[in-house]
């Protein structure tokens, strides 16, 4: 009798792990956060500071891409969505989306470039491959190697809408799936040019004026920087108490200059 | 008696249900792409290059050529190493030293394929960028890094083959006065063709079915690659990348590229199953 006893032991330990996989802990406290990877980063830092001033709080930030993070609202998966974009007309009946710090999208070319300055005409020429050629736009004698992200991503979508208009991106566009790939790319290919988060650019590339600005936080703020987007924090109807008292914190004075420190720009 | 049928009640039903997964997965794949393709059409869906989801276009043909073109690539890498390694390992080699390598080579198969993808994009993609030209990110570079990746499955199964080779062939072979090499060429290999091949088809499953380190390599562009340096997007990359967004039909369109690579898959398996059956009908009796 032996053998069945230890089997009929097997047999519970495993129905057991399916129960506990089943019922798994649907009843978290915490606040979800959920969207653009672009908002992720600061979203998480934001959570991080504010965790660290009130432990009692729980803050769980996730990416999946801005239109994953309304997904999320309307399931009632997240508290507040993260949205690298403005909304659509109509998302924006569906959902309230609140400006919590502004982007610039800085078009970045390897450092031995020595393209300094392009205009948005000549933008949207490199990216649906109109221009073959550096030499077309003042550049060395070396062909063009427009770099795009996946379709859906924030960034994409803002760039589209701000550079390219009704134009398509060149299906040559080598595409990567994150602004540090692309980063990573434009570093070591002399050829590349790309465009990401302002606030990622960080030292190793070098960013170019469009139509002669130069892309800065001021320079957005000022409004003549004009490639910029919003960050939104999306919700549906009341949110609660705790997710509230998460948002405050990120439009307080105290949130908004810890955004700044990361290179973004206040809501105003 | 009864606590056997008790088992083996049990067991039949762990089965059943490990096998009803496979199941319910292709039904709810082909449910949710297959209508899109019916819709788009088959010329549009298949022969057509231009993928643009916003715009309705779902030409998935830049990337089963994409798919295919990897594959190819990665090996003719992968068969010719994998081979080499099998006959050293079960001709050529001491005992102590199989017993060191043959571990190693299946240690490759645990590496996780994220770490293969970075390798490749540190090393291989500046490489073939600052030598032979293009952007670095290419058809080569993924073909190279699949072609590693599947050594192990090449290798082991080649291995197999060519010991399920009865020994009295390879003793009848020197008995005659062939070299060890002429057994090898003439004789094991020819014995074993068919466990060889089912290996390097195995491998192709591998190679077409691999996401992550092709989209770290490979670049993702949407045209036809015209040359091994061009940039290629493949139908597993096609999906992982844009699944996290797509919504509506773009969503089904995406479940429609599962079912091409599903349908890719299932070939290539039944192929592999199918001349490993015959050998084992042929050359299988001792």
């Amino acid at each position: 009798m032996f053998p069945g006893k230890e089997f009929l032991w097997c047999a519970t330990i495993a129905a057991a792990g399916v129960l506990a996989v089943g019922c798994s802990d649907t009843q978290a406290r915490s606040v979800a956060v959920v969207g653009s990877t672009s908002v992720q980063p600061f979203a998480e830092l934001l959570a991080e500071e504010y965790l660290a001033k009130n432990p009692a709080e729980s803050v769980e930030v996730q990416g999946g891409g801005s239109t994953a993070g309304l997904q999320a609202v309307v399931n009632s998966l997240a508290d507040i969505g993260m949205c690298s974009r403005s909304l659509s007309d109509e998302e924006s009946l569906e959902f309230e989306g609140t400006v919590i710090a502004r982007d610039g999208l800085a078009m970045v070319v390897n450092p031995e470039n020595t393209v300094k300055d392009l205009s948005t005409e000549q933008l949207r020429g490199l990216f649906s491959g109109v221009i073959k050629n550096w030499q077309e736009v003042g550049g060395p004698d070396c062909p063009v190697r427009p770099i795009t992200r996946e379709e859906g991503s924030g960034t994409r979508d803002s760039f589209v809408h701000l550079v390219m208009g009704k134009e398509r991106i060149s299906r040559r566009a080598l595409t990567q799936e994150s602004n540090g790939a692309v980063k990573e790319l434009v570093k070591g290919d002399k050829a590349a040019v790309g465009y990401m988060s302002l606030g990622m650019v960080g030292s190793e590339l070098k960013t170019v004026r469009v139509d002669g600005v130069e892309p800065t936080a001021a320079n957005v703020l000022a409004g003549v920087y004009h490639l910029a987007r919003p960050f939104l924090f999306i919700t549906q109807g009341e949110i609660r108490p705790e997710a509230r008292r998460f948002f405050d914190y990120v439009l307080s004075e105290e949130g908004q200059e810890a955004l700044e420190r990361e290179g973004l720009v206040r809501n105003q | 008696m009864k606590q056997d049928r008790f088992i083996a009640f049990i067991l039949l039903m762990l089965a059943l249900s490990a096998l009803s997964g496979l199941v319910l997965i292709t039904v709810f794949i082909f449910k949710e792409g297959l209508p899109l393709i019916l819709q788009t059409g088959f010329r549009d869906f298949f022969l057509s290059s231009d993928w643009d989801p916003k715009g309705e276009h779902f030409g998935i043909l830049s990337m089963i050529v994409g798919s295919l073109a990897v594959t190819v690539g990665a090996m003719a890498i992968g068969a010719v190493f994998g081979l080499g390694m099998a006959i050293v390992l079960t001709q050529f080699c001491p005992p102590g030293l199989v017993s060191i390598l043959k571990p190693l080579i299946e240690l490759l198969a645990g590496i996780p394929s994220v770490v293969y993808g970075f390798m490749g994009v540190v090393t291989i993609v500046p490489l073939i960028r600052n030598h032979l030209g293009g952007p670095g990110l290419s058809v080569l570079a993924a073909s190279i890094v699949l072609g590693i990746m599947v050594l192990p499955t090449v290798t082991s199964i080649s291995v197999d083959a060519l010991k399920a080779v009865p020994r009295a062939y390879w003793e009848g072979s020197v008995a005659l006065g062939a070299t060890k090499w002429q057994t090898t060429h003439m004789l094991m290999l020819k014995a074993a063709r068919s466990g060889i091949l089912a290996a390097i088809i195995l491998g192709m499953g591998r190679a077409l079915g691999e996401t992550m380190a092709v989209i770290m390599v490979a670049g993702n562009a949407l045209e036809i690659p015209g040359s091994p340096l061009d940039p290629v997007r493949t139908l597993t990359s096609n999906i992982a990348l844009e699944m996290g967004y797509a919504t509506g039909r773009h969503r089904e369109a995406l479940f429609a590229t599962g079912v091409t690579l599903f349908v890719f898959i299932m070939i290539f398996n039944t192929t592999a199953l199918a001349i490993s059956r015959r050998s084992a009908g042929k050359g299988g009796g001792r």
